[in-house]
Parts: C-alpha cells; sequence; structure tokens
C-alpha cells in the first residue's frame, strides 16, 4: 500500500536528523502524536504539531511522559497511526507503558534521541546509552524491535520502517537516534507518495460475535479490531486468553508470552537489516550503528590506508540482533572492533554472537561528543596485529 | 396476583443482604438454603407484597436477582357485554 | 394483542455474563454502582457501538473486564490519558473512565487534574471505597483520618483529599457525588453525565466490608449502606469546599457542579480555523485510513 500524499513533503529537503523523522513519521501516516518536551527530541513533536493540522490529525502535548507515553496507545485504539518522541529521562519513565504496549500488542512508534546519561546527563551532547533499555527496559519478558539511523536521510526511511514493523508485527517499534545525528543537517530526499511503501493496520475482516481478538494467525501476530464498529474488545495488560480476558494461570503465561516474544523471534530474518562493506576478506570487521558508524568509516578508511584488510559492518535493526550474521563473520575474522557512544552496551551482544571465536574489542566512550577518528583507528591497529 | 415478582440467578449470590434490606415492601429473606459457595441465598417471604419495582436488581452487587411488574392477566376475546346487562345499567339511572 | 417478553435483569445486556460471577466481595458496592451505569446507558439511548470504557488497576478496575462494550483495562492511573487519546481519535465515542480513588486521585492525579482543566470530553465515575483494596487495604489519599490501614497500622493520620472540591477546582464542567445507597440518583447523575460535553465527574462512595470496615469493625456491606442511608444529605448545588468525608460525619451528596465551557476539541478547532482558516484539515477522526 502507498503512503497518503496529504502526509507525504515530496521534494529535497535541507532538515536536520529531528525534522526528518517527524515528515517520516506524517509519511507513514502517523495522525496522532502526545508528546512532553525533552532535550533534544523536541523537535520532532514542534514540528509534528505545526504540520499535522494542516494534514489532518492531532497533536497534545501532555503533562508528562507517563502520560504522553499511553495517550498515543489511546489514540491508536481509536483508529489512528500514532508515536512519541522522548530523550534518556524520559524514556526511563515510558518504560511502563511500553510494556502494556507490548502485552495489548498495540501498534506504536517510541522515537529516542539519546543524550548523556544517567539521570539528568548532558541534555544537549549526544550518547548511545539508552540500547539496553530500550530493549530490556521495562518489565518481564518480551521482544521490541529497534532501528538505528545514522543520517537525516535514515531518520526519513526509517522512521517509515518502523510504522510498517510496528503494524505488521502489532509491537512497540523504537526509532534510536542520538543528539547528533538529530541535529545534523543533511539533504533528505522524499519521494513521491506512491513510492513510499506503508503497511495498512490488520484490522480483521472477521465480524463481531466471530472475532477472537488475541488468536494469532500464521505469522503469531493477531489481527486488530476495531474500536466503535460492536466488537466488544477487551484490552488488559493482564496475561489473557484468546478473548482477551484475564487469564491468570501458568500454562497461559507460558502461552501468551513465549508467543509474544516468539512473533519477533521467529520472524527475525524478515526484520533484521543491516549494512556490510569488504567483509569477504576482512581481517578486521568494525560493527557499529548510529553516528559512531560515520565515525568509524574515517577510521575504517584510516586503516585501509595503512593496509589492513577492514570490512564494515553497520547495525541498522539493533534489535532484534544481527546474531546469526555476526557469528558467521566472527567465525572468519581475527577481530571485531566495537565502537559505541557507551561504556559497553551492545558490544555484549556481538561477544555473546561472536561466541568466542574472533577477538572482540570495545571503543567505549562515556559520550558527549562522538569519538575521535584515531581513537577507533588505534583499536583497530591494536587487533590486527 | 402480585404486581411484580423476582427473578434469583442463585449461583451469583453472595448474601449480602442488600436487597432484604432495601426492598421497600420486605417481599424478601434469607433463606436456610444456600448455593455451591455456602452463601444463603434470599427468597421472596411475602411474594404478594412485590410491586415489581426492581430496587432488589439496583442494589444487588452480584447481578443475582431482578425485579419485574409482571404482566397483567389477559382478558377474555374482546366480545360485547352481554346485553341483559346493557338494560339493566339503564334501568339503574 | 402482545406478546409476552420475556423479562431479563436490565443489567445482564451490558455484562460478560462468560465471566460472572465477578471477583468483588460480599456486600462490596462496585457491582451496585454497575446497575445504575447499565441504567443510565438504557436511558440515555445511547448507541453502546460507540461507547468505550477505559478502567486503570484496582477492584474498581476490573469494571472494563465485566461490561460488553470496548473495554480497555490500562495501567495503574493511566485511565484518563488513554481515554485523552481514545477521544481525540475518534470523538464518535462516547469514552467512561471507571476507576477508582487512588487510582484517579494518587497515582493519577496529575492526569485528573490535567485532563480536567483542558475541559477532554470524557466521563469519570470514580467508586470511593476509602482505601486501596485490591492490594489489601492500604491508605489512599482518600482516607479519612484514624481509621487503621494495612499501611497505617495505628491509625491514618493523613490529610485527605475532598475529591468534588478538587475535581472542581481544576475545571470540571460537571460534578456530583452519590454513595451506592442511592442508585437512582446516581443513574440519573450519570445520565446526565452522558449528556454533557466535557470533563463530568460522579464520586460513588461505596464500602469495601472486606478491609475498610473490617479492620475498623464498622460491620459489614450492608451496615455500611444503611449508614449511607442515615448520614447522607442531599444537598444539590453546595459548595464543594463543604463537603468534605470525615470517619462518621455527615456524607454530602447531590449535584454539585453544572457548568458550561467549551471542551478541548472545540478549542483546539475554532484555534486552528482562526489562525489556518482554509489551510486547517479538520479530521474528523485520525483514522488510518491506510
Amino acid at each position: 500500500m502507498h503512503a497518503d500524499p496529504a502526509g507525504v513533503l515530496t521534494g529535497t529537503h535541507f532538515l536536520d536528523g529531528d525534522h526528518a523523522c517527524c515528515e517520516g513519521a506524517l509519511a507513514a501516516g502517523a495522525r496522532f502524536s502526545s508528546g512532553y518536551p525533552i532535550t533534544p527530541s523536541t523537535e520532532v513533536v514542534e514540528r509534528f504539531a505545526a504540520r499535522v493540522p494542516k494534514v489532518g490529525g492531532t497533536f497534545i502535548q501532555m503533562e508528562d511522559e507517563l502520560a504522553a507515553s499511553i495517550t498515543l496507545q489511546g489514540a491508536v485504539w481509536g483508529g489512528a497511526k500514532a508515536f512519541t518522541v522522548t530523550s534518556g529521562p524520559g524514556f526511563s519513565l515510558m518504560m511502563e507503558h511500553i510494556g502494556l504496549a507490548v502485552m495489548t500488542e498495540t501498534p506504536c512508534v517510541f522515537v529516542d534521541v539519546q543524550r548523556g546519561g544517567p539521570s539528568t546527563g548532558l541534555p544537549t551532547l549526544p550518547a548511545q546509552g539508552d540500547m539496553m533499555q530500550c530493549r530490556w527496559g521495562s518489565h518481564g519478558d518480551y521482544e521490541i524491535i529497534a532501528l538505528c539511523p545514522n543520517s537525516p536521510q535514515e531518520c526519513f526511511d526509517l522512521t517509515v520502517k518502523a510504522f510498517n514493523y510496528s503494524e505488521k508485527y502489532r509491537v512497540p517499534v523504537f526509532v534510536m537516534l542520538d543528539e547528533v545525528v538529530g541535529h545534523m543537517t543533511e539533504k533528505v530526499v522524499i519521494p513521491p507518495a506512491d513510492q513510499i511503501e506503508v503497511e495498512p493496520r490488520r484490522y480483521t475482516t472477521i465480524p463481531p460475535g466471530e472475532f477472537l481478538a488475541y488468536k494469532a494467525k500464521d505469522d503469531l501476530v493477531p489481527d486488530m479490531p476495531r474500536t466503535g464498529e460492536g466488537y466488544n474488545v477487551h484490552v488488559t495488560g493482564l496475561t489473557h486468553d484468546e478473548r482477551g480476558y484475564p487469564d491468570m494461570k501458568p500454562a497461559q503465561q507460558d502461552k501468551l508470552v513465549k508467543r509474544l516474544v516468539d512473533k519477533i523471534r521467529k520472524n527475525a530474518d524478515k526484520i533484521i537489516l543491516y549494512e556490510e562493506e569488504q567483509i569477504e576478506a576482512a581481517e578486521v570487521v568494525v560493527v557499529s550503528y548510529g553516528i559512531t558508524s560515520r565515525v568509524a568509516q574515517r577510521a575504517i578508511d584510516l586503516a585501509r590506508e595503512k593496509g589492513v584488510k577492514v570490512g564494515k559492518f553497520r547495525i541498522i535493526t539493533a534489535w532484534p540482533f544481527p546474531e546469526k550474521r555476526i557469528a558467521e563473520i566472527a567465525a572468519k575474522v581475527k577481530a571485531l572492533v566495537v565502537p559505541e557512544l557507551n561504556l559497553g552496551q551492545m558490544v555484549r551482544e556481538v561477544e555473546r554472537a561472536a561466541a568466542g571465536k574472533a577477538v572482540v574489542r570495545l571503543v567505549p566512550h562515556a559520550g558527549g561528543t562522538v569519538h575521535p577518528p584515531e581513537q577507533i583507528l588505534q583499536a583497530i591497529m591494536e587487533v590486527a596485529r | 396476583m402480585a404486581k411484580g415478582t423476582v427473578e434469583i440467578v442463585v449461583e451469583r449470590c453472595k448474601a449480602c443482604g442488600f436487597c432484604v434490606e432495601f426492598c421497600p415492601t420486605k417481599v424478601l429473606a434469607l433463606s436456610s438454603a444456600f448455593n455451591s459457595k455456602g452463601y444463603h441465598t434470599p427468597y421472596m417471604v411475602h411474594p404478594e407484597k412485590c410491586s415489581g419495582c426492581d430496587l432488589c436488581g439496583m442494589y444487588c452487587p452480584d447481578f443475582a436477582i431482578f425485579g419485574y411488574k409482571q404482566p397483567a392477566p389477559a382478558k377474555e376475546a374482546s366480545a360485547p357485554p352481554p346485553a341483559v346487562e346493557a338494560e339493566e345499567a339503564q334501568d339503574a339511572r | 394483542m402482545t406478546t409476552q417478553t420475556i423479562p431479563f435483569n436490565p443489567v445482564e445486556p451490558y455484562l460478560r455474563t462468560d465471566r460472572m460471577p465477578h471477583i468483588w466481595c460480599p456486600g462490596c458496592g462496585i457491582g451496585t454502582s454497575v446497575n445504575s451505569f447499565a441504567r443510565a446507558l438504557t436511558d440515555a439511548n445511547l448507541d453502546l457501538k460507540n461507547v468505550a470504557i477505559v478502567s486503570g488497576i484496582g477492584c474498581t478496575g476490573r469494571v472494563a473486564g465485566y461490561m460488553n462494550l470496548d473495554s480497555f483495562h490500562t495501567t495503574h492511573g493511566r485511565a484518563i490519558p488513554f481515554a485523552t487519546g481514545l477521544k481525540l481519535a475518534n470523538p464518535k465515542l462516547n469514552v467512561v473512565v471507571y476507576s477508582g480513588d487512588g487510582d484517579l486521585f494518587a497515582i493519577g492525579g496529575n492526569h485528573l487534574i490535567h485532563a480536567a482543566r483542558r475541559n477532554v470530553d470524557i466521563k469519570v465515575v470514580c467508586v470511593n471505597n476509602l482505601i486501596y483494596a485490591m492490594t489489601g487495604g492500604q491508605t489512599a489519599p482518600t482516607t479519612p483520618g484514624s481509621v487503621v490501614t494495612s499501611t497505617n497500622p495505628y491509625g491514618t493520620y493523613d490529610p485527605s483529599f475532598n475529591l468534588p472540591y478538587l475535581v472542581e477546582a481544576s475545571g470540571a464542567v460537571y460534578v456530583a457525588r452519590w454513595t451506592t445507597f442511592h442508585v437512582r440518583q446516581l443513574a440519573r447523575s450519570m445520565q446526565e453525565m452522558f449528556k454533557k460535553k466535557g470533563f463530568a465527574f460522579i464520586e460513588v462512595i461505596s464500602p469495601c466490608p472486606t478491609l475498610y470496615q473490617r479492620r475498623n469493625k464498622m460491620g459489614d456491606g450492608l451496615d455500611t449502606m444503611k449508614f449511607y442511608k442515615e448520614v447522607s444529605k442531599v444537598k444539590n448545588g453546595a459548595p464543594t469546599s463543604e463537603v468534605a468525608l470525615s470517619k462518621s460525619g455527615e456524607i454530602v451528596v447531590g449535584k454539585f457542579v453544572d457548568r458550561e465551557r467549551e471542551d478541548y476539541r472545540d478549542l483546539m478547532h475554532d484555534r486552528l480555523t482562526e489562525v489556518l482558516g482554509d489551510q486547517y484539515v479538520e479530521a474528523e477522526a485520525c483514522e488510518c485510513s491506510i
């Protein structure tokens, strides 16, 4: 299905990541956002507040992130595609409602423009410190999808993709920016609406009375009922059966939670995205994501000039993690270098997937600015020896 | 025939006593019988006093009782009154 | 010649009968309030397809699960923002929030005052049993002074909220209080509430015989209902500042506030039309047609 032209700002633009993200949401069909201001994410919803009255929709600034993260879910059940935007401290507040979205299988998008943490940290400066949090931040067992753009163009493209994934798998999807990607201004090309693929909401065609709200189809995802059409759906965060009614027995817990997890794990091959270059003959592969991947490119080029055979692996879906591909690569190379703007988060996934077959070398950074390329280069040179 | 009567869903009752207390004509009492959960359920001790007002139903927190007005007994099929009675009525005037 | 209709309990069509009997205790007033709610829905002649009920967490929060409507059992304290999103995205829905005193006024307090401030067009029924019942009887912001709860084993000393006062001050256009004894007046209030545009609020005082009353040797549910009958005074139009509750004092009930104010959607619509004119695209619902 193609995008609704009303929300597509076709053309060549000079936009920063935050603004491009907003355009991606509109292009994907988002017509509702509930937000709360937090640096460096606020521009996303500020633009949405200005744009959506002319496209046809609603923005509401709520009283806190606790409200913002659930108001959008009410809007989703009201029929809209909806999202919110935040950064570290707000993201922490949203954790309970992320769990609610997972449990009720509410399609929605959360954008986190990461900044220095922990706590109030560095409000205006970049970090990549929320990567594990977006995977594990809420309580209980669950799986989500997270995408890492490394340019304003990707902020547009991956936000569209995020909405599409959220509708297809009925799961909250995270677009993990960082302050640099969010505030850097670059060329963003927005195609005509008929060239943008958009996933429609998987509304059921089964009539009320016969429809079971949480009975999964073959892809492990149930179709969605429409509110206001007599389905008398029951949506609850309690462990529930196929009717949606609370059923708090261990057998049902096992059945439901495993399905919620499996619907991502078993479909991982269709979800995972990455970009790789010169892996085949590589001795060392640099694994990176977000803004760090742009710095890493510089380090990779410098290392290649020095004669080291360096491959590049850029993580685009951080979650589900591309463990199969990393395992394959680890089996063939000497070392994996993992620079990230934190003190070691995605590197743990790389280590897990590599399972000791290659040396895994973290290039940490507590945040506040990007790595100097030399720091990554030094790590490459050290492991290449 | 009483103006109203009640229906009791015995298995839902938790013997809270609201219906017994708030029936305006004191139709109900808790019986010595009990349901599968052990609650003594109500019964109509004065059924003739029931007006079918459904206050019991409004009060019941367990949706276990409701009252309704009984339909008036069906009249004989629409035959005209016997001619004799009409003449007598006229003479009486 | 009329055919005899099979009599049924007026509340029955509104229940998920496959989930009866419910979990509420003997003598709990939540079920009684649901009777009034069902009666009000019938008398208001609403299209039930367009009625959505949103609950939080707690004993009263379970109401959504038992009603045969589009129902949403959300997180603790957040029924109101969920309802706000639901209503703004789909204005044709009649959105009712049905939740308890702790859920709406402690953890959910902030959301309540903002929704009232904005005059979001949602209808809030707050069953106030003066306690956190579901979790075993802890102190709530409505628990009167000098009563024993599980977190105040030596008796409460927290001052408690006067709910109608708080809600009126926040901007609600309709504020009423009844007890579960006042079944007919409650039903009438709820019916009025459906017709009211904007943030409408009804407090329903209810027994919690298992926890609040039992721990304080106040008898059972029936004793409490008789207590409500004895100490309630109907004072329609009373100043909400004067309707605070106390442990055994008078319970002022009635309709306290009924005023007119533009609801949130109207405010938004008026401003955007004024400033954007033709450019403003008003979507009836934020429907993702795709």
